[in-house]
Formats: structure tokens, sequence, C-alpha cells
């Protein structure tokens, strides 16, 4: 065992003397080793010290450290990307992934905030299907990080994070390291985190890893965290150390009851006026092929609400617009993985005496398809209000579709199915009236200033038709007004809205659309911007492409509309809702900030005739690979 | 006869719809928060408000819904906007322009 110069041994010290003849013992200054308490020390105290050779030949040096075995784990399970701000409680496995690991597979994303990180990682699931990796400091890091894991989790969105912490209190540098350092790091984000462990070795590191992703990647998909000691992450680990990578198994998705889906095919086969509601039903492309047969073969109207890019918008059978009339005239309404199943059914008044009452007609036969029903948690209240279905099949939607589909058809007879396709051409004739009506009330303040939001969302649409384009966030005109019918044009929005998701996660979307050479389109709010605008950098410095047109109504608007409520209740300024929900008085130069950040900016735009052009000129830049933001000063909503 | 009724009642109603000044209603539209959820021209906005404009619902019609909601809407009772303001509204709303139809619009058509 090599001698301490000091006299306590302490556990790493310990356990690097244990690891034998494998560390180097060379004694070169260790420049990081005189800085890392974070406290600056006296310059003449530092040279003092490095002038004196140690008394004893001390372990300097390090040849192969659990960080690295964890990055080994790390490409095992094929994480494309790493998204992270830095942070000292996981610098040996940040060293051991841009060194050890090449900086490829994956390849290190600076991000400017953890909040950022996460919603990136959310917005890349979406479009991949698959998430990459986020690191962030286990204390103040995942502090930042907290609301966008809740929109992850409310989303059903895997997100991979990884957090460093100090346990051994015994061996933290003095200072810093202790102030971020946590006995149970991952509590702050339990409620809203599917799984975490804290391994406190590396097989225990392997086994958990592999255990994470599959737990994420299983439906209700969540988030999962694990904690990285930074012991355990800078620790020699012996060449000759028996490590194993265990395989990673995934779990196919839950699919529902075979009774119960051939009672629902019963159900919907037989009635007269079925509706079929989506909202985060197609998990991949193949879900909304499913979802176009299952309304196909019963000719249903299909209400999407649209948290995933579930049916195409000018689907004959798509009648979201039509939604309240055709609920109401329902006898039978089937959710597939709906988010709010009571409130899909019930109308509420936001008045000073809070009520509901049913849309429902008497007797309707309410049936949902979840996987959330396969995991509960108590404390956030995304769970909504309790819906009285009258036949509940826990499972995958997606992955219940297909023998649903296939008990449908058994049921059809020549006759019925007549019947249903007269059901269908009529349907078909209230789409296209639904997509006119669309068109004339997109046509009221067309020549306005601000913008209205409909000619944004046209400006836009002429401009990226012809193009692979997928929307990764906002734009309520775009569902009515744009042609939706491929499932990487749109990925849903952000589950539990926490503001500050929108321009992240487009990002995260962006780099996952990147390598398909798909044009991602953002409609980016300035409230949500402003949280954390420092994507903008990322988006330059990693060059991804990604074209934003705000949606600069300069407001917290949402807030506006509530204050506005508030002071009408209570009877007295009314004029005053702006205090505290504007964001005027300076204006903001969103344009500047994103030149600032060497992103190519244009704006304000105020007359709706110059936004086509700069919008043009946008594209140009995005089409060379680079992302480019045009803002346009805009209607309310 | 049912239809002559209903013109006796429509013309009433309109009958009773005071002069008001479209163009304070216009500021009044903005400053008292319309606009918040039916959009500065009173286009109407996704989800939150319908349009108003440019043919309104009749007056009384307008002023009863205005001071006593049935849906969503936040009540403006005569405490905070007074009857001669609801009339300037009611009057800036009236002398919006119809826009040209979505026909004759190109980037609507495709
Ligand atoms: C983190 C967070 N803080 C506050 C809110 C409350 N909130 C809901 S909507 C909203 C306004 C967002 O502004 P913007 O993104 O510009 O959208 P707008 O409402 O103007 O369309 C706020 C602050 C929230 N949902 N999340
Ligand atoms: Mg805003």
């Amino acid at each position: 065992m090599a001698k301490s110069s000091k006299p306590a041994v302490n556990r790493r010290n310990f356990l690097k003397s244990a690891a034998g003849g494998t560390a180097a013992l060379a004694a070169a200054t260790n420049q990081a080793n005189a800085q890392d308490t974070g406290r600056a020390r006296p310059a003449a105290a530092v040279a003092a010290k490095e002038a004196d050779p140690p008394s004893t030949l001390e372990v300097l040096t390090v040849d192969r450290t659990g960080s690295d075995f964890m990055v080994d784990i790390i490409k095992h399970l094929g994480f494309e990307y790493v998204c992270a701000n830095p942070g000292s409680s996981f610098r040996a496995l940040h060293e051991s992934l841009i060194n050890y690991g090449g900086n490829a597979n994956p390849e290190f994303i600076t991000c400017c905030h953890e909040e950022s990180s996460i919603a990136m990682a959310h917005g890349y699931a979406k479009v991949e299907g698959k998430p990459l990796l986020v690191m962030a400091h286990g204390t103040v890091g995942l502090q930042h990080a907290s609301m966008a894991i809740y929109n992850a989790y409310c989303d059903r969105a895997p997100v991979y994070i990884i957090v460093g912490n100090s346990i051994d209190a015994a061996a933290r540098r003095p200072g810093v390291e202790w102030d971020h350092s946590v006995q149970d790091a991952a509590v702050l984000v339990r409620d809203f985190v599917k799984w975490d462990d804290l391994p406190i070795s590396l097989p225990h590191f392997a086994e958990s890893a592999v255990r994470a992703y599959k737990i994420a990647m299983t439906p209700p998909m969540m988030p999962v965290l694990l904690v990285a000691d930074s012991d355990l992450q800078e620790r020699a680990v012996p060449s000759n150390a028996a490590l194993h990578l265990p395989k990673l198994s995934q779990t196919a998705p839950p699919q529902g009851d075979v009774t119960a889906v051939a009672e629902a095919a019963r159900s919907l086969v037989a009635a007269e006026n079925p509706v079929l509601v989506t909202d985060r039903a197609a998990r991949t492309a193949a879900g909304l092929k499913l979802l176009v047969e299952l309304a196909e073969t019963l000719q249903a109207p299909v209400i999407n609400q649209a948290g995933r890019m579930n049916f195409p918008s000018r689907h004959p059978l798509n009648l979201t617009d039509n939604s309240r009339a055709l609920l109401g005239n329902a006898d039978v309404i089937l959710g597939l993985e709906l988010t709010d199943f009571w409130g899909t059914v019930n109308n509420f008044r936001d008045q000073q005496e809070r009520s509901s009452r049913s849309i429902l007609k008497p007797g309707v036969k309410l049936i949902s398809i979840t996987a959330v029903d396969l995991f509960s948690k108590s404390n956030y209240q995304d769970l909504q209000r309790y819906p009285e279905v009258d036949l509940a099949i826990t499972g995958d939607a997606e992955a219940t579709l297909p023998s649903l589909i296939e008990a449908c058809k058994k049921l059809l007879t020549a006759d019925r199915k007549r019947t249903l396709e007269d059901r269908g051409k009529k349907l078909g004739a209230a789409h296209q009236e639904a997509l006119e009506r669309a068109r004339t009330e997109a046509a009221y303040g067309w020549d306005a200033s601000p913008i209205s939001t409909s000619r944004v969302a046209a400006e836009l649409w002429a401009k990226v038709k012809d193009k692979d384009w997928s929307l990764v966030s906002g734009g309520a005109w775009t569902q009515r007004l744009w042609n939706f019918d491929k499932y990487s044009q749109y990925i849903g929005g952000s589950g539990g809205a926490g503001v500050g998701y929108g321009a992240p996660a487009a990002l995260g979307a962006a780099l996952a659309n990147k390598k398909h050479g798909r044009l991602s389109v953002n409609i980016q709010n300035d409230g949500d911007l402003m949280y954390a605008p420092g994507v903008l950098w990322t988006a330059a410095h990693h060059q991804i492409p990604l074209l934003s047109v705000m949606h600069n109504n300069r407001a917290y608007h949402q807030e506006v509309m509530h204050i506005q409520r508030m002071a009408n209740r209570h009877q007295r300024g009314v004029t005053r809702a702006g205090i505290g929900t504007t964001i005027l008085d300076p204006n903001i130069d969103y344009a500047a900030i994103a030149r600032g950040m060497g992103v190519h900016g244009e704006g304000p735009i105020t007359d709706p005739k110059d936004l086509g052009p700069a919008i043009g000129r946008a594209l140009d830049v995005v089409s060379r690979g680079a992302p480019a933001l045009v803002d346009v000063v805009t209607q309310p909503r | 006869m049912r239809w002559f009724i209903a013109v006796l009642i429509t013309s009433a109603l309109y009958a009773q719809t005071p002069a008001g000044n479209a163009q304070k209603g216009k500021q009044l539209f903005q400053s008292d928060g319309c606009y918040q959820c039916h959009g500065r021209e009173a286009q109407g906005g996704p989800g939150t408000g319908p349009r108003l404009a440019p043919k309104p619902i009749a007056f009384a019609n307008f002023t009863k819904y205005v001071r006593h909601p049935a849906g969503q809407m936040p009540p403006y009772t005569a405490r905070v906007v007074s009857d001669e303001d609801l009339s300037d509204i009611y009057a800036f709303l009236s002398s919006q322009p119809q826009p040209p139809p979505a026909k004759t619009i190109p980037l609507l058509n495709d």
C-alpha cells in the first residue's frame, strides 16, 4: 500500500491504493488539484507547496477510472448525445466522455441551463423515440432541471438523467463540494421520475443504468435518474477488473386484455355515432397508420387533442374542429391515451362559483385505453379528475390497436360496412366544411398589425409545405390550416405546461431531425423564450438547423387573461391587467438577442407584408445548416 | 307569421342600438381588455374567445352577455364599464371592415 503524506487515509486514497499497481506513479503537478476547492488560495502558498517535493511517492494519476466504465455503459445504451451544463460533481464522467469516449455517441451538447438540457432531451425523445443522456450537478443543477423533468414526466417522454454527487463526507473538498453534495439527491424529483437509484459499486451502476433505460422506455415512458457518486467516478479500476455490460432487454409494450378489447370492438362497430379521441395515442409512425386504419375501418370521426402526431389533419375523418357537437351526439367514445378524459366530456365554467356539467347525452358508453393506468403517483396532480368510464382498458394504445382493429374487422358484415361508408361520406363533407370555415375565420384580421396568428401560420406554411418539415413547437392555427400527414411533422406539447419548454424542446427535436435532413420549425412564444434564452447560443454553437418564428405578443398573455378575469370578478381596475403580466417597456429585441448569440435574427416584423420575405431569408440560413429566428409582433392569440 | 315576428324583434333590438363613438370604442376595446380573448381587431382568438366583428350580435344581447355572461367570459358590470362605453365598443365592432373572402387569398388555399 502506498504511504500517504496525510495523517488520515481517506476512502478515495484507500481505494486508489487498493487498486494495486495499476495507477501510474508519476508525480506531475496537477493544476486541477490546486484549484479544485473552488476557493482561491494565496499564490505564494500554492507556489511553496508545489515547489516541495512530495515526501513519498504519492499516487497522482490513474489509467482507468470508474467513469471510463460508466462511459462503456453509456455507449452500450446507444446514446447519441449528452446534454449538459458542466459541474464538478460529474467532472470525471465529463472528461471520460470527451476523451476516453472520443466525444462521439454520445457527443457533448453544451447547454446554458439544466432546464434546457432536460427539455432538449424531451423534444429529442419525441422525434427519435429514444432518450438522450442528460448530466447535471446533483444539487443546484437538478434544482434547475426539475421543472423540465416534470414536463417530460407529464408528457410520458423518456429522459435519462445522470447527476453527480459526493457522498463520502470525509473525502469532500472543503467549500463548494459540500454545498453541492446531498444525502439523497433524487428526492428532489422523486415524485416525478419513474425510477431512480444511487449505485455504490460499478456492477451496481451497470445494472441500474441498464434497468433505468428499460424502465424509461416502457410505456408509460417517463424520466429516470441515476446518481453517479464522484468517488465511484474517480476511483481507479484495475485493468483486469471483471466488469460486465448487462444485456438491455427492452420491454414489449403492454397490450389491452383480449376480452375487454373484444367488448370495445362490439360497442364501436354497433355504435351509430362513435367518436375516437386521441391525445398521446401514436408513439411511433406505426401508431399513426394504425389510427388511420381504425378510423377508416369504423368510418368514425377522430378528435385529435394532438399530444402526439396521431392523425392526419386533412384526413376526411379528422373532425377535431367539430369536437363539441360530435361528443354531444356520441353513443360510444373511445379515448386513446387521453390526459384528461373527464375534461374532454365535461364543460367547466371558471366563474366565481366554479361549475361543470357533462356535455354527453345519456347512455353514452365511454371506453379508455391507456398505459397510464399502470403507473400512479400521489403527490403531483397531473392525474386530472376521475373519469367515469364504462370500460377501462389498461394497456398502451398503440400496442393495443392491432388487436382492436382486427376485432372490429371480424364483426363487420357487408351490410354494416355499407352503412358505415355512408356515415363516412357525411363525415368527409363535414370535414371539408370545417376546413373552409377555418380558412374563412383565418381571413379576419388578415392585414392587421400586430400580425394575426392565422397570418403567421399561413405565411409559414406557404414557405415550408414543399419541404420535409417538422413542427417542433407551438402554433394553434397550424393544426387547422396545415396539412399534417407524417409522424415526424409534429411532436405535441409540454405535458406539464411548465413554461420555458418550447424553445429548448424545439431545439432538442431539431437536433434529432438534423440527421434526417428535416426542416425543424418552431413557433416561439416570447415569454417562453425568456426563461432560458441561452438555447439560442447552443443552437449556434452546435449548428443545429432550426427556424424559429416568434409569436411575440409582448406578454405572458395567458396570465394577462387570468388577471383580467380577477379584476372583472372583483369589479375593479379592469384596465390594469397588464401590470406584472406584459413584457413591454422596453420591448425586447429578440432578433438582436439571437444575433448576439450567433443566430441569424430578423425583426421585429410588424407589417404582415414583410413576413413572407423575412421567413424566406431565414430559411436560406436554415437550409445551410444553421439556426435562424424571425421576430414577429403578433396578436395576443 | 313566425318570420314576421322574428323581423319585428330583430328590428326592435337594432332600433335600441345607441349611436356610439367607434374611435373611442376601439380604444376601450384595448384598455378594457376585450382584445385579450377576442383579438385586437375582434377577429377572435383560437381557444380564447369568438370573433365579434364586423357583424356583432344585437346590441341588447351584447349588453346582456357582457354584463352577465353565460359562458367563460368574465363579467363586465356597470361598475367597471359604463353603458356609454359599451355602446362605443359596439360601434367599433360594427365599424370593422369585412375581410376579403378566403377564396381570394392564395395563402389560404393550399
Ligand atoms: C414555469 C412557469 N411559470 C409560470 C407559469 C404560468 N404561466 C402560464 S402561461 C404563462 C405565460 C407564458 O407566456 P408566453 O410563453 O409568451 O405565452 P402567451 O401566454 O403569451 O401566449 C405563464 C407565465 C407556468 N405555466 N410555468
Ligand atoms: Mg407571450
